[in-house]
């Protein structure tokens, strides 16, 4: 397996691309947090936001429908809130019967719920496009540069780091245990769940050893070239003028979309 | 194939920016204590460690078996990881692994990601912990018997932390979210339970060092018992009472101004625009009061290991 398979990042020019990795974090974030200090039923700030981010599409060289493609594996996710329907209360649209239950679908709960979905998948596009345009190396490096502390992010580094490598393991331990695992075609294969439960955990109790026993290998080779419990970038991170300029004019775009959202 | 079948990564904006806000000061000062602890007490070399183990833990959850109908059960691991690594490098492990499915895989929002790193990679720790180090130099059985237990009530306190945020967000009635998340991760507990006892017995018999007197898992002080019986009694007592009876605990919830608080915050300008929420269904005191206090004495308890200043007990890798 490749590496590229956990890789969000997608090569190419454009002015998102070279854009400082914490302007981007700080954008995304600040985007989301919009969305959330949005209204109910603010359609004319949703609409506005899923422009902007359009916009920020276009920007990023990848295609207008970029994340709009990538945006539907979140969807089922935010279908979820669909408790919010009987949580608020408003004009009855109607009474189901769920055993001892009694659910009242509201106007008002609609509303929410609508806006709910709505806010979390303009949120997601904004989520893919900060890991579609930033290397993960430089993300952890940006999220270094905003206070998180280095323990984590060498943790999270060596995660994404091994996380291929680990799968491949995984891959291995199924590939055994489906050539082990003769069946006769038309009779059930294998025995209860209790058994494939503890297949499945033997299988991951292997994985443990085989990664604790990688570990100590990796620390030594990194002992071996120099390390000293902080991992080195190549790559400088200074804000450039040009940097100060997209944080302004987000900012700037955030208020008016706030402003829209309540007027 | 990477993400969870259990709800319990709460996408973005489905929390109130308070609930969010809450969520990540509690996180972030119980993270602040283990960066701390696991600094002083660990050498380099476990960080290292801990980043392999995150990714062990990510690739674990991809090992699933067939249950019925199509599901499959898989691992959420915070209990396996506690017991393995201990408390502390647990919490930061699974931060880490929470940390990545948001960031890379969408899989959880990013402001709600205080929200998740409590319920999956801190609740969860302190449970599977707290109860296997009640029974750390027992028999076998008897410490794979609570492991069992502690996996599968860890998923269970996950699901009902989970609810209660999005019910502190108004989004949801006490009385549908919480059957509903409890059911179902009540069998998905069981899975989670199976998987990490399978594993343990395994490692157990191949690599008894690895969780004996010396291991890394020993080094948490007794008080860890304390705090895993603690919030178990808390979620065993909670999920009946809140499931059965919420009006009244929501009333005196509203009463204490709580629910107002995590609803409409300071950013509300236009108050008019959302509905009155006082008309709501009501919740009673006792969770409200219940949880407030497990928080701030977890949180204590937390804190006063952290000033404690003990000899730290060098772990075995």
């Amino acid at each position: 397996m490749h590496d590229s398979v956990f890789d969000r990042y997608h090569e190419t020019q454009s002015p998102l691309h070279s854009l400082d990795a914490r302007v981007k974090v700080v954008m995304a974030v600040a985007f989301i947090l919009s969305n959330s200090l949005l209204p109910d039923g603010a359609w004319l700030a949703f609409g506005l936001t899923w422009l902007a981010g359009l916009f920020l599409n276009w920007l990023s060289g990848l295609g207008v429908g970029f994340t709009l493609k990538r945006s539907f594996i979140a969807l089922p996710f935010a279908l979820a809130a669909i408790t919010a329907i009987f949580a608020i209360p408003g004009q009855p649209l109607g009474e189901w019967q769920l055993g001892s239950l009694t659910l009242i679908p509201t106007d008002a709960g609609l509303l929410r719920f609508v806006s709910i979905v709505i806010r979390s998948w303009l949120s997601v596009q904004a989520a893919i496009l900060l890991v579609a345009t930033t290397r993960f190396p430089d993300l952890l490096h940006a999220l270094e540069h905003l206070h998180m502390p280095t323990v984590l992010t060498t943790i999270i580094a060596f995660l994404y780091r091994y996380l291929f490598v680990l799968t491949d393991e995984v891959m291995r331990l199924t590939r055994a245990r489906q050539s082990r695992s003769a069946a006769v075609a038309g009779r059930r294969a294998g025995r209860s769940v209790w058994w494939r439960a503890r297949t499945a955990g033997n299988m991951t109790g292997q994985l443990f050893l085989r990664s604790y026993e990688r570990s100590d290998r990796i620390y030594n080779a990194m002992l071996a070239r120099g390390y000293t419990g902080q991992l080195r970038t190549l790559t400088p991170h200074i804000m450039r003028s040009r940097d100060w300029a997209y944080s302004a004019a987000a900012a700037f775009v955030i208020l008016l979309l706030q402003i829209s959202g309540r007027f | 194939m990477l993400f969870s079948p259990a709800p319990l990564h709460i996408p973005n904006n489905f929390l109130s920016l308070a609930v969010s806000i809450l969520c990540w000061v509690i996180t972030a000062s119980v993270l602040a204590v283990a960066i701390s602890k696991t600094n002083k007490s660990l050498g380099e070399r476990q960080v290292p460690l801990m980043g392999i183990m995150a990714a062990f833990i990510f690739a674990a959850q991809m090992i699933n078996f067939p249950v019925a109908g199509g599901t499959s059960g898989h691992l959420l691991g915070g209990a396996l990881v506690a017991v393995l690594l201990g408390p502390w490098a647990g919490m930061l492990v699974m931060t880490a692994v929470v940390a990545v499915q948001a960031l890379l895989f969408q899989d959880g929002g990013l402001v709600e990601m205080g929200a998740n790193i409590l319920n999956m990679g801190i609740i969860t720790v302190v449970i599977g912990y707290g109860l296997y180090r009640a029974v750390m130099t027992q028999s076998r059985t008897a410490k794979l018997a609570t492991i069992g237990f502690a996996a599968w009530l860890s998923v269970m306190a996950s699901a009902l932390a989970t609810s209660l945020e999005i019910w502190l967000s108004g989004n949801a009635k006490l009385e549908i979210i919480i059957p509903a998340m409890l059911l179902v991760h009540a069998l998905i507990g069981i899975g989670e339970a199976l998987i990490t006892v399978a594993a343990l017995g395994f490692i157990l018999r191949t690599r008894p060092d690895l969780m004996g007197e010396k291991s890394a898992s020993a080094q948490g002080g007794r008080g860890w018992i304390f705090a895993g019986v603690l919030i178990s009694v808390a979620v065993v007592l909670l999920s009946p009472l809140a499931s059965a009876d919420p009006d009244g605990l929501e009333r005196v919830a509203i009463d204490l101004g709580f629910i107002d608080t995590a609803r409409s915050g300071p950013f509300e300008l236009l108050p008019d625009y959302t509905l009155p929420i006082l008309g709501e269904t009501p919740f009673s005191t006792i969770a409200a009061g219940a949880i407030g206090m497990v928080v701030v004495l977890v949180i204590a308890f937390m804190l006063g290991k952290a000033v404690q200043n003990r000899n730290p007990v060098n772990p075995k890798s």
